[in-house]
């Protein structure tokens, strides 16, 4: 076991993805800002100096409080409060921790849905291939973001307010996943196509084993670096996905908020001159966005096989 | 040609036919008519005889042909809250968004295909560095925030003092780097021109216009910055092509080549991607209009939804629906019309 | 003086960790109205060499040292506007895959007349006309219609007359073509090669051929030169080479030819394949899949000896001139 692991390390270490790795600053950066902010979501618990869903934590005389170095700040609030009277750092840990597990959790989805019927379409190809691809067309002509917000919509009519707060981090993942999956769908029914040319497939076939044993045994290990590259972009649309939903009241609730929940409750006080409610939680969303996005640039562009043959 | 035309044209009907069945299953599925047609007090019999009357008891299927009929004929049933034709609601909130759109289109292709084809022909200039740079930063910052940080700065101003302000650079510093705002937020203005119809237009005057800018522009920074992207990639695939290289050794200028030779095969999947993009700007709306609460159909929608407008909601999806197969297929027959060479599939097919 | 000629050309790839080296020490020279052939199997820099003449290669490539020498002036140091005058003015290219080479979004018409007017002051009017005229010359048929016509309406044979006649457009005095028969149907490849040649005889233009098929090159030049690995191993008058090679790389070439094997037995067929870029051997480049190598092959790249008319990079064939001298010498 320990032998196995040692030498996968090492594999890793003389890939040629450490090594572009080592030599990118930017994607070094990028890395380490999202590991920090992975990190502090993952242990906000322990960080947080408040807890925000502890409604005997919450005074309302400390509403508004600007963050520390402007007049009327408390240096108990180092970001300030909101109009509740919460603890801008507090409520900002816990809700990039809500952001993050819906990002990962819609990918997730996402992922199984899309690699599934990006299988499916690519290696049976015909009506299947047909059918699901257009799907896949009228889904990402609509936008993925209307798709959300028409089904994010309905569910809420549905649910009621009280019940889709209550459930709202799993129908988000729900909602978001469905929404996206013809991204990876189409990058996997691509990368297929191109394997299921190729002799190994046919050998394997000859061979007699079956579909489904040559779909995931042998294609679908071929086609993850794809897959990877435009997982790791999706995890941001994800994210501003769900801030966009949160931002429009079919999101989170404000009683456990996300990044976009909190820039959303923010927003009504920007004119009263409390603009860190909103811009704050703002600022680390796009920073969480960023890095996602860089790391997914860099990815795109040492995983491209195209790019490195020269 | 002809084959390429009704191709294009009958996919559009089917995906049109697909939109009406999920418009007609969440009516359906979530409005009950009788509920806002009757209070509580109606007895059950009462109840199911106006079912009867109102045909909800039929077949799905007659029920859905029923629906698409009067949908083919313009009706889309009544709204609850606003009382009318919901068509009539969505044409009156139509105009303002698509001034938004048009706004906001004006200045992605003005300023994408600059810096798109600069970036492209100078990959290595600190400049096309410094746009590339910006478009990853855009696409990473969420319409709603640009559209709040919009609203700081111009809106309701910025006043910095980082520098001392008793020294006349530290204040000239303070006032460069000090936003003034005034900038309107809030609506279209109340000074609109009447055009036709349901019509009200901000194009024609001073304070529409001013009204316009800080919507068009947070609109328009969602998709700038793919615009820019795309229109980089698609050139520089161009610049390594055999014909350009032939151009070149023919002797053509380096502008001929190209903003003629380059750019119109570049532009070709360009319009593709960008006219679909444009239809998804319809959904990007929602947030904008939001955020600026700008009386178009994205926060009529949004206002539907808070209250349950079960018919609101389902004409807008038909309505929006309409509005992206209608910009799909149009793009594909322009298309079809720029490109020499989906002409002769069309003959051949 | 020669109209064309090349002094020591190198041309590099910059790549990331280093340079590669694609074309070391070229020279040669073409006259007015000559046939030159350029040989070689691909990935030799028979392209690179083609396209470095009118400084056309692609980005990562640059020419690093030497000279390309026309009428005096050279063109290996003249600013792009300069050049700009010659391409396609005086020095023509007819490219490898004509349907690659025309741009498809442009009428043929456009893109004929849009290459007389970067050289000549002239009315559209009157360069339709001349673009006319040439594609009368190619024989293309109904060749006024053709001038509205889009690349992709026209078949493969089609498009490489109209690019031989762009290339004609401006009465060059040298067409560089570059494999303008490959890509096409075997059927039609010897009509177009017998109309370009017929052409540059009929206007005097000298053509420098670039092509992997020897026995095109045997039938149709008066000099040619073989390319090995980005250098030049052997050139001379073509007859001279054809029936008397000296290079072993060039023996074996002309072995493979079908027409020298007997009938029913195999095609004769040189060991191995040529190294690329990234590993090029040391010494002669040849040498891993020489017969004849030594020691000496694989320390040095060797220096040319003349051998009749001929110019031959290699040791073997300047050793045996020499056992021959010392032979001479002793018998007199």
């Amino acid at each position: 076991m320990t032998t196995a692991t040692v030498s996968r390390w090492d594999r890793f270490r003389e890939s040629f993805v450490w090594y572009s790795f080592k030599r990118d600053k930017v994607a070094i950066i990028s890395f380490l800002v999202l590991l920090l902010m992975v990190l502090a979501a993952i242990f906000a618990p322990l960080l947080a100096p408040a807890n925000p869903y502890d409604l005997a934590q919450i005074n309302i005389m400390n509403s508004e409080m600007p963050p520390v170095g402007l007049d009327g700040a408390d240096p108990a609030f180092p970001l300030g409060t909101d109009a509740q009277g919460r603890d801008l750092l507090s409520t900002i840990l816990y809700g990039t921790r809500v952001s993050l597990m819906i990002g990962f959790g819609a990918v997730l989805l996402q992922a199984v849905l899309g690699i599934l019927f990006g299988l499916m379409a690519g290696y049976l190809g015909g009506k299947v291939d047909a059918i699901l691809m257009r799907i896949a067309d009228v889904q990402l002509s609509f936008s993925t973001l209307m798709v959300a917000i028409i089904v994010g919509a309905v569910f809420k009519a549905s649910f009621g307010n009280l019940m889709f707060g209550e459930i709202a981090i799993y129908m988000l993942i729900f909602i978001i996943g469905i929404a996206e999956w013809p991204q990876i769908a189409r990058t996997v029914r691509a990368s297929v196509l191109a394997e299921k040319k190729k002799e190994y497939v046919e050998a394997a076939r000859v061979m007699g084993f079956g579909t489904r044993r040559i779909m995931f045994r042998h294609i679908l290990p071929n086609t993850l670096s794809p897959i990877f590259v435009i997982a790791t972009v999706q995890i941001a649309n994800a994210i501003i996905s769900e801030a966009a939903l949160s931002f429009l009241g079919l999101g989170m609730p404000e009683t456990q908020p996300s990044l976009g929940s909190l820039i959303k409750s923010g927003f009504d006080y920007i004119q009263s001159g409390s603009w860190w409610i909103t811009l704050i939680p703002g600022l680390v969303l796009v920073v969480l966005v960023l890095v996602i996005n860089l790391l997914g640039d860099w990815l795109r562009d040492v995983m491209n096989p195209r790019l490195y043959k020269g | 040609m002809l084959a390429f035309l009704v191709q294009r044209i009958s996919q559009a009907f089917l995906v049109m036919f697909v939109i009406s069945v999920i418009a007609f299953a969440i009516q359906d599925g979530l409005g009950d008519p009788l509920q806002q047609m009757v209070g509580m007090s109606v007895s059950e019999e009462e109840r199911e005889a106006l079912r009867d009357e109102l045909g909800l008891n039929d077949p799905i299927v007659v029920q859905y042909l029923r629906f698409a009929g009067n949908a083919l004929q313009g009706d889309l049933g009544n709204s609850y809250f606003y009382s009318k034709p919901t068509l009539e609601v969505i044409a009156e909130h139509l105009p303002a968004t698509l001034e938004l759109v048009i706004g906001a289109s004006l200045i992605i292709v003005f300023l994408s295909v600059p810096i798109g084809v600069y970036a492209a022909i100078r990959p290595q200039a600190w400049l096309s560095k410094f746009f590339m740079g910006i478009s990853t930063v855009g696409i990473s910052i969420p319409v709603f925030l640009t559209a709040i940080v919009l609203i700081q700065l111009f809106s309701i101003g910025v006043t910095v003092n980082w520098f001392p302000s008793d020294t006349g650079w530290g204040q000239w510093f303070n006032d460069f780097f000090s936003t003034d705002g005034g900038m309107p937020s809030y609506g279209r203005g109340g000074d609109l021109v009447h055009l036709f119809g349901t019509w009200e237009s901000g194009l024609f005057t001073s304070e529409g216009l001013a009204h316009l800018v800080l919507p068009c522009v947070s609109l328009a920074s969602i998709m700038l910055p793919l615009f820019i992207r795309l229109i980089r990639a698609e050139m520089m695939e161009v610049l390594q092509s055999d014909y350009i290289r032939y151009a070149r050794a023919k002797g053509l200028s380096a502008g001929r080549i190209n903003f003629l030779h380059a750019l119109k095969n570049t532009m070709l999947p360009v319009i593709t991607v960008g006219g679909v993009q444009i239809g998804i700007m319809v959904a990007y709306t929602i947030l904008t209009e939001t955020v600026f609460q700008w009386p178009g159909l994205g926060l009529m929608f949004l206002e539907a939804i808070t209250r349950s407008d079960i018919p609101l909601i389902v004409a807008y999806l038909m309505v929006v629906g309409l509005i992206f197969v209608v910009t799909n297929t149009v793009v594909d027959l322009v298309y079809g019309l720029v490109n020499p060479t989906v002409k002769l599939t069309g003959k051949k097919a | 003086m020669a109209l064309l000629e090349v002094k020591d050309l190198d041309v590099r790839f910059a790549v990331r960790g280093g340079d590669l080296t694609a074309l070391r020490g070229i020279s040669f020279s073409l006259d007015k109205g000559e046939r030159l052939g350029l040989v070689g199997e691909s990935g030799a820099g028979k392209s690179v060499a083609a396209f470095s003449i009118l400084n056309l290669i692609a980005m990562p490539g640059y020419i690093a040292g030497g000279q390309i020498l026309y009428k005096g002036r050279d063109l290996a140091a003249m600013s792009e506007r300069e050049l700009r005058k010659i391409r396609g003015n005086r020095i023509a290219m007819i490219f490898q895959d004509p349907m690659m080479t025309l741009n498809p979004v442009l009428t043929i018409g456009t893109q004929m007349v849009e290459a007389i007017q970067a050289h000549r002051k002239i009315s559209r009017k009157d360069a339709r006309a001349i673009a006319l005229d040439r594609l009368q010359k190619v024989q293309i048929p109904s060749p006024g219609k053709r001038l509205d016509q889009y690349p992709h309406e026209l078949s493969g044979g089609m498009r490489q007359r109209v690019i031989i006649a762009i290339a004609l457009l401006l009465d060059p005095e040298i067409i560089i073509a570059d494999e303008p028969t490959t890509a096409l149907d075997v059927t039609i490849q010897a009509e177009i090669m017998d109309l370009l040649l017929d052409l540059c005889e009929q206007e005097n233009v000298a053509l420098m051929l670039i092509t992997h098929d020897l026995g095109v090159v045997s039938q149709v030049t008066q000099r040619m030169l073989v390319m090995y690995s980005g250098r030049i191993i052997e050139q001379g008058p073509t007859r001279e080479i054809i029936n008397d090679a000296q290079h072993p790389y060039t023996q074996g070439l002309i072995n493979a030819l079908p027409q020298m094997g007997e009938p029913g037995q195999r095609l004769f067929q040189i060991p191995g394949s040529m190294p690329s870029l990234k590993n090029v051997p040391t010494g002669c480049p040849f040498h891993p899949r020489c017969s004849f190598a030594t020691d000496q092959c694989t320390r040095m790249m060797p220096e040319y000896v003349r051998s009749g008319n001929v110019d031959v990079a290699c040791y073997e064939v300047a050793n045996l001139i020499e056992q021959e001298r010392r032979m001479q010498e002793a018998e007199s």
